[in-house]
């Protein structure tokens, strides 16, 4: 069958550009990354970072206004650079699923759940519609919905936000996809949903044996499900590799910066202040030049004004000046 | 569903008899009808014959039983006027005026729904603009000024249509177009406002990202949720085309229910008046509740409100 060592998705040099009234804004620049079968990979940075905007470049949703270039986009054979429209749509949702933040809106009002499931398998599938609605039955079960065949005949309004993620996650799954992006899927539920949610969401697709993109802002949630980290600042993939390696040697300044912002048992002192990073991400409009983040970085220096060298030993790459990072300069041996 | 429609089928109602109440009050808004019934030169006791004879010395209510008993048999008393009785001479007219309602929000609907999809999924696009143009020139327009002039040159110039009257269905071209014209730039604005609003929502990405064709996107997860509010200007303006279009129907000739109305206000003649406002009344009545019923098929939400 496939090659195991071939990766499912490979994305080299993805560039996306907004123009803008006053000039081009540079969203995203220079992304590489690859994921295999039934690997996780969890994009991790803050609002504005593009990780959304990366996701979207891959499926091809995209708005109309955003210019996407990359040197490389393939998915398991496919150009997704050249694929036509026709080649995408029967990807989406068939192969490669999508589910979003919001799941209060991302099911139409007008339908019913079942009607919106069964579409899912049938715009892809050549199954009679008394098939979808067992297989739709079946998911609405494996995402633990009880009583799952009266619910078909219930339309959104009348669940609950924790309900309708549960739905938005059954029917990304209709198609049996080989990769799954979810963007931020439990960041509008409750504290106490958003955990149910998102092991149910690992646990599907390792079951199921699905490559995922999980984006998220929560670190918390990384480290518990990612096999690779992909760090994004301003646009840039500051620094990705395995998660192991980027949560136990962190070398970029950011990443440090940001593992110092979340409490670690046993680590941080009860009562003192957790860490936060000073500044704010700067303006990617116009001639984007030298470490986005050295406005910020307590270990800038002149050079970090020019071309910022790819450094790090793979698969653990970072962008810094020094050669090593954060680390010596925050006392750490190398 | 059913008790959605029973709950408002009952509203209908109730707002019906108000109308009909006040519709009735109006004879009596306007001075005594037995003074004006007698006519100018009459005595106080020629007065009070016609008082009797009428039935206007009994109490209010017990006369505006009567008069909606009589009405909901179809039953609408003498025209003061025409010395006939005012149903047959409003049925006539009806005919007239609601083959021209009907065929006006059809081509109302018929070219602004389409044309506000298409101007709503290329905005500022070509279309977009001569769309915006047709609804600011529609909007703008006198409904006579344009009526005449497609008079001048279809009817006269032209020789195509015929300029006035109601004898074949050609005659009803012009006023069509006149009076769906009139209520076209109203709907293609909503139709596509709600558009662009719904094009933007969570839903219609999860639909492109199931893989499902613009066609899909646009007309089944898009349109039915745009079309919404469509769906009651739509009946207002239906409503108000039944009640008949003073303004065409002079132009064109027609001699429909809306010139009778104008014509029976000037002769005084209250009971054709109040069974024509009745009649429209109710024609509002019912395209609201259908409506409303046709809205909660569209969203289940309404359903549970």
């Amino acid at each position: 069958m496939n090659d195991m060592t071939k990766p499912l998705l490979s994305v080299r040099g993805l560039t996306l550009d907004i123009p803008m009234s006053n000039g081009t804004l540079h969203a995203v620049r220079a992304l590489d990354f690859d994921l295999h079968r039934g690997e996780t990979l969890c994009i991790v940075g803050e609002s504005g970072s593009g990780k959304s905007l990366t996701s979207l470049a891959v499926i091809g949703l995209l708005e109309k206004n955003i210019r996407r270039n990359a040197t490389q986009m393939n998915f398991d054979g496919t150009d997704l650079l050249t694929a036509s429209k026709k080649q995408m749509r029967a990807l989406r949702g068939n192969r490669i699923a999508m589910i979003f933040q919001e799941p209060m809106t991302s099911l139409n009002p007008a339908y019913t759940i079942g009607d919106q499931l069964i579409e899912a398998l049938r715009l892809h599938k050549n199954v009679s519609r008394e098939k979808a609605r067992n297989r739709a039955i079946e998911l609405l079960e494996k995402v633990g919905i009880t009583a799952a065949a009266s619910r078909l005949g219930q339309y959104p309004h009348q669940l609950s936000g924790g309900l309708r993620q549960r739905v938005v996650i059954a029917m990304a799954l209709m198609c049996e996809p080989e990769l799954i992006i979810a963007d931020e899927p439990t960041t509008a539920l409750d504290v106490t949903i958003q955990a149910q949610i998102l092991s149910l969401l690992v646990d599907l697709t390792r079951e199921m044996d699905v490559a995922m993109i999980l984006i998220t802002h929560d670190l918390g949630v990384v480290a518990r499900v990612a096999d690779k980290v992909g760090v994004m600042y301003a646009g840039e993939l500051v620094e990705s590799g395995p998660a192991a390696d980027v949560f136990g040697k962190p070398l970029h300044p950011y990443t440090r910066g940001l593992l110092r912002c979340i409490p670690q048992p046993g680590k941080t002192e009860r009562g003192a202040a957790l860490g936060t990073i000073p500044g704010i991400v700067p303006s990617l409009i116009g001639d984007v030049k030298g470490c986005a983040f050295r406005t910020r970085c307590p270990h800038a220096v002149e050079a970090c004004r020019d071309a910022i060298p790819e450094r790090g030993e793979p698969p653990h790459k970072f962008l810094c000046v020094h050669p090593d990072g954060a680390r010596a300069a925050e006392g750490e041996p190398a | 569903m059913l008790p959605f429609i029973l709950k408002r089928l009952g509203l209908a109602v109730l707002v019906a008899l108000t109308v009909s109440f006040i519709s009735f009050s109006l004879l009596f808004l306007s001075g005594d009808p037995a003074a004006a019934l007698a006519g100018e030169t009459a005595s106080g006791e020629d007065i009070e014959a016609v008082r009797r004879l009428y039935g206007f010395d009994r109490p209010m209510l017990v006369q505006y039983g009567e008069w909606l008993w009589q009405a909901v048999q179809g039953n609408f008393g003498e025209s003061y006027y025409f010395k006939l009785p005012v149903q047959s001479l409003i049925a006539d007219r009806l005919s007239v005026t609601m083959t021209l309602g009907v065929c006006g929000i059809t081509f109302a609907l018929l070219t602004a729904v389409p044309l506000g999809v298409a101007a709503a999924i290329r905005p500022n696009s070509i279309i977009d603009r001569v769309a915006l143009f047709l609804s600011v020139a529609g909007q703008a327009m006198p409904s006579f000024w344009f009526g005449l002039i497609l008079i001048v040159l279809f009817a006269i110039q032209l020789g195509w249509l015929p300029p006035s009257g109601a004898s074949s269905w050609r005659h009803y071209i012009m006023p069509t177009i006149v009076l769906g014209y009139y209520a076209m730039p109203a709907i293609m604005r909503l139709t596509r406002a709600g558009m662009l609003e719904v094009l933007n929502s969570d839903y219609i990405r999860t639909a492109r990202a199931k893989g499902a064709g613009e066609m899909r996107v646009m007309f089944k997860h898009a349109l039915r949720n745009a079309i919404i509010p469509v769906v009651s200007l739509a009946a207002v303006q239906m409503g108000f085309m039944l009640g008949g279009s003073i303004v065409v129907e002079s132009v064109f000739a027609l001699h429909g229910a809306g010139y009778l109305a104008w014509e029976s206000i000037a002769r005084n003649d209250l009971p054709t008046v109040q069974a024509l406002i009745l009649i429209f009344s109710m024609f509002y009545i019912v395209f609201n509740f259908l409506a409303d019923v046709l809205n909660a098929w569209l969203d289940p939400r309404m359903r549970s409100s």
